[in-house]
């Protein structure tokens, strides 16, 4: 971590980059936020450890309206959805100084087995330990990293960076789980158990568009979602559908763009697996118009914005049952 | 008779101005007969429809929702039908997955000398809707009790 901030002020003091986006210490150790920092001073409350699960690639959007450089902390997954917002013209690669980061998996401190805790230790990078000390009320617990890291870690692209200026870290594999076992999972279900599964699911939903606000493919100017004449701008509003329909046209408005970094559901408040959706979608695009993995290839057109002659007939989806 | 046989469902049908809606004139202009539940809105092209007008159309109370439009190669702005043929597969495989009955939600290229299609197309589609049902998935998604 020292090193990352030694890098940082020494690229703010030589001029080449104007402010540093990166992850900012929070109260506890797992309250890491994004920030800007101007100076070394500030960068003195700059974190790097196991809870830096926030994808920067977003904020590169307004710091690509600012004069000068930009210095950003990418992991290697962030660096697809930076790879995309720079395709979709909304990031500037000229006003970015990406340092690629290594990554050992990131932690959710809800997914720590223990009540009332205190402080969690070992999840400081690059010295993560295979074990964390979890510090409680009700005294010390032992958790396996595994067990407490975020669900797309499990199902990790990989950790090579697309797009990057320099590296620094070394990156542990964490992979050890099938990608699209869980939608398979439910498409093998009778219609009356999705149906069951999604309303269970979705009826958690408080609107309160944390997974829109995160997504780095939700970069729209102006949101369909935000118009008063549409019914589902405030939860007041909100019939019994629309809850489920904001979440079908969320999904299906980043289809083929959406590189399934799984922000929307580290953040949903409500603990619901919206990363089910994209890679529901994810999954028919590959399967029916070939492997695709938005923001790897940033030349590449997106599935939905191409087509093919002999594309199959929407009836596919009754004729594979 | 059950109360399935009296149900008249609500169908929307979405028709490309130049294929299809041609398509459903001229099988009205040859006395073909499809069943009054179906409801046509007029569309530039099969593209114009955006998934949202779909999920709409059932939440506002359509009991199915079938897209018509050129045959594939035929469209008048040379290639619409082919993204949406891409968009209404991945929206239909999604409702699939939601757990909506499929038969509700259908793509069909009618062209303009296809009378004969569109009546057959509509009436073997009401008829499909009809014995699923009235929608309730897509009305009432959330826990009511």
């Amino acid at each position: 971590m020292q090193e990352l901030i030694n890098r940082a002020k020494a690229l703010l003091e030589s001029g080449e980059v104007a402010r540093v986006l990166g992850w900012r210490k929070g109260e506890n150790v797992w309250d890491v936020e994004p920030a800007f920092f101007n100076n070394a001073e500030e960068l003195e409350n700059f974190v790097y450890n196991g809870f830096c699960g926030a994808n920067l690639s977003k904020y590169m959007i307004e710091a690509s309206k600012l004069e000068g450089k930009t210095l950003v902390f990418l992991k290697p997954c962030d660096t697809y959805s930076f790879n995309q917002l720079t395709k979709e013209h909304r990031v500037d690669r000229e006003k970015a100084y990406i340092i690629g980061v290594g990554c050992k998996g990131k932690l959710k401190v809800e997914n720590i087995d223990a009540k009332g805790i205190l402080d969690v230790i070992g999840a400081d990078y690059p010295d993560a330990a295979e074990t964390l000390t979890v510090k409680t009320l009700y005294g010390d617990t032992e958790v396996s990293y595994k067990s407490a890291m975020l669900e797309r870690c499990h199902v990790c692209k990989g950790k090579e960076h697309m797009v990057y200026d320099e590296l620094i870290g070394e990156s542990v594999d964490t992979i050890d789980a099938d990608r699209f076992a869980e939608v398979a999972k439910i498409e093998a279900m009778s219609p009356e158990e999705k149906f069951a599964f999604f309303q269970s699911e979705l009826s958690k939903c408080i609107r309160c568009n944390a997974c829109r606000n995160v997504c780095p493919a939700c970069s729209c100017r102006k949101c369909v979602f935000d118009s008063n004449k549409f019914d589902s701008a405030q939860k007041a509003n909100t019939t019994s559908f629309e809850e489920k329909m904001f979440h079908i046209i969320r999904a299906f408005h980043v289809a083929g763009r959406c590189t399934d970094c799984g922000e929307c559901s580290r953040v949903c408040p409500q603990g619901i697996p919206l990363h089910l959706f994209n890679r529901k979608f994810i999954k028919d695009i590959n399967e029916l118009y070939g492997d695709f993995q938005a923001g790897a290839d940033i030349d590449a057109r997106g599935p939905l914005t191409n087509f093919q002659l002999d594309d199959c007939e929407p009836d596919i989806v009754t004729k594979r049952g | 008779m059950s109360i399935n046989n009296d149900f008249r469902p609500t169908i929307v049908a979405f028709c490309c101005n130049w294929c299809s809606y041609a398509g459903a004139d001229l099988a009205g202009s040859s006395r073909l007969a499809y069943p009054a539940d179906v409801k046509i809105i007029r569309v530039p092209c099969s593209c114009r429809v955006n998934p949202m007008f779909i999920l709409r159309a059932f939440e506002k109370g359509a009991d199915g929702v079938i897209l018509c439009g050129c045959h594939p190669g035929d469209c008048h702005y040379s290639t619409g039908n082919y993204y949406a043929r891409r968009r209404m597969t991945l929206l239909f495989s999604m409702l699939d997955y939601l757990g909506v009955e499929n038969g509700r939600t259908r793509v069909e290229w009618v062209s303009a000398a296809e009378g004969v299609k569109f009546s057959e197309t509509m009436n073997s589609f009401v008829e499909k809707v009809r014995s699923l049902g009235p929608n309730v998935r897509l009305g009432d998604l959330r826990c009511k009790n």
